[in-house]
């Protein structure tokens, strides 16, 4: 009979942890900052169909890296989430606070109670009556919250982004700026080295405070090339006129 | 912590199938519980008449501001016509705390959809919806607590405006050209058909729709006239290329008085012309 492997506590946590901080760092970076007029999400993402970025409800909006099929079931459970507190109480009742508390719940049990935890970070933004008022949530696989201010960057290259978006970011820059410093940011890879990101492989979108009711918008096509100034690649590829 | 006051702040992450209404009977079935069970008939306010016209790009809605409880008026200022969503619009006849209720839950039906699968229902979809919405009242409906909306959107594949009627049983019927539901809609329906053309532009088209809600109110004691005194008018709502809009007070007033002033010269309204016979 044999004798099955004793593995310590310790060991185990930390086993799962460099296996989920592994698979995080395979995938490309998502920025989420605050700008003048709101939130601005960018990914790197060449897939349309499959996003990174979405509405979450009327003034929250939600990033992810890691593994699509993980980070999907966290978004639709999320969106469940909202609309049913939202129908159940009323729309300025639904929150990023309440939607991070139970992320945290949901990613901290997974961690502890699963084979495999998830390997995802995701970003839970609310844009508030003022820049004073916006929230910044930071989510990792074990369920740990983070308030953040200002900016957050997720994925492979987050710890290099991190440090040149504290140099470089400012409280009140204009909507085009910021789309172009994280542009430029999530385009320098790891060498250092700048590669050009056309409007296609990018998934650009705001919490536009000024909006009414759904603040969440999508940058596509034409409006993101033009703030680029790099043409759509996959639009000129489709011989648009 | 136990396990059971965790999972209360846990998110089922199973990937989530199926539309809002379902996940709503699933986990909290005590909020639908109105709009299933049968209980003995009562008196509950009433919503009266809704109009809707189409018009080349996109079609209009109107809605009086009445709501009766039998012989008693319960509100002059009730609002019966709502966005769906960005592209549709919804107006409510029949019992008017369930339809509002109905309405409710409709929009965040559609809203839910549209963010999980990240496209907006087609318009027949969203008409399909409602319709079993509809359907899931016919219980109440036997009470005499019958809901039944008039649906128009602009359809985005064949760029027109499209209106849906519905009976008590979730029939859904698409009407052509312009259609009326609720009390005083047989009126309507009448003051419509002299009115109406199929080159009308949107501003025609509102003045029809007011034009129509007037003679409901006319002849139908359970619809409201346009109130100059307190200020009340017809909520009208138009939906085209660009979405919803519902026109404030301040851009309807002025037609609104318009019409009132040429009703009071001419009661009966615009006279329609026949032709063929010998004068």
């Amino acid at each position: 009979m044999s004798v099955p492997y004793y593995v310590s506590p310790e060991q185990l946590i930390k086993d799962k942890a460099d296996f989920a901080r592994k698979g995080i760092a395979r995938g490309r970076s998502v920025i989420v900052m605050q700008y003048s007029g709101g939130i601005l999400l960018v990914a790197e993402n060449p897939s349309r169909a499959l996003h990174k970025v979405s509405e979450i409800y009327d003034r929250i909006a939600y990033a992810a890296v890691g593994k699509y099929n993980e980070f999907e079931n966290l978004r639709v459970a999320g969106i469940r989430f909202a609309d049913m507190r939202g129908y159940s109480y009323d729309r300025s009742d639904v929150t990023a606070r309440s939607l991070a508390n139970a992320y945290a719940q949901t990613l901290g049990t997974i961690f502890t109670e699963q084979p495999k935890p998830y390997e995802v970070e995701i970003v839970v933004a609310e844009v508030g009556d003022s820049a004073d008022t916006d929230q910044l949530y930071r989510l990792t696989f074990d369920g740990s919250v983070g308030d953040e201010h200002g900016f957050v960057a997720m994925g492979g290259s987050a710890e290099s982004i991190t440090t040149a978006l504290s140099e470089r970011w400012q409280p009140d820059m204009a909507l085009d700026q910021s789309i172009r410093l994280a542009t430029e940011l999530l385009a320098t890879d790891s060498a250092g080295e700048p590669r050009v990101l056309t409007p296609g492989q990018l998934e650009v979108a705001v919490l536009d405070r000024s909006r009414p009711r759904r603040t969440f918008q999508r940058i596509t096509g034409d409006r993101l090339a033009e703030v680029l100034g790099v043409p759509d690649d996959e639009a000129a590829a489709a011989g648009e006129p | 912590m136990t396990n059971s006051e965790l999972s209360r702040h846990q998110l089922p992450v199973d990937g989530g199938v199926g539309g809002f209404s379902d996940l709503l009977a699933a986990t909290n079935p005590g909020l639908l519980q109105a709009m299933t069970t049968a209980g003995a008939a009562l008196d509950a306010p009433h919503g009266t008449t809704i109009v809707a016209v189409t018009y080349p790009g996109g079609v209009v809605m109107a809605g009086d501001r009445r709501a009766t409880m039998g012989n008693m008026i319960a509100s002059r200022d009730i609002e019966k016509v709502y966005p769906a969503d960005e592209h549709s619009v919804v107006g409510i006849a029949g019992t008017a705390g369930l339809a509002i209720e109905l309405v409710r839950l409709f929009q965040v039906e559609l809203e839910h959809y549209e963010k999980i699968e990240g496209a907006q229902l087609s318009i027949e979809g969203k008409a399909n919806r409602l319709a079993s919405m509809i359907r899931g009242n016919l219980g109440m409906a036997f009470q005499g607590l019958a809901v039944v909306p008039l649906f128009a959107g602009y359809d985005r594949s064949s760029e027109r405006g499209r209106i849906f009627s519905y009976d008590v049983t979730g029939g859904r019927y698409e009407e052509h050209t312009f259609y009326a539901v609720g009390s005083g809609s047989v009126f309507a329906r009448g003051s419509l058909k002299k009115l109406y053309s199929t080159d009308l532009t949107q501003s025609q088209a509102v003045r029809v729709c007011l034009e129509a809600l007037y003679d409901a109110a006319d002849d139908d004691s359970a619809t409201g006239g346009p109130d100059l005194a307190r200020r009340i008018y017809p909520i009208v709502a138009t939906v085209d290329a660009a979405g919803y809009r519902r026109l404030d007070d301040g851009q309807i007033e002025p037609t609104v008085q318009q019409l009132v002033a040429e009703r009071n010269q001419r009661p009966d309204g615009p006279l329609a012309t026949v032709t063929g016979v010998d004068q």
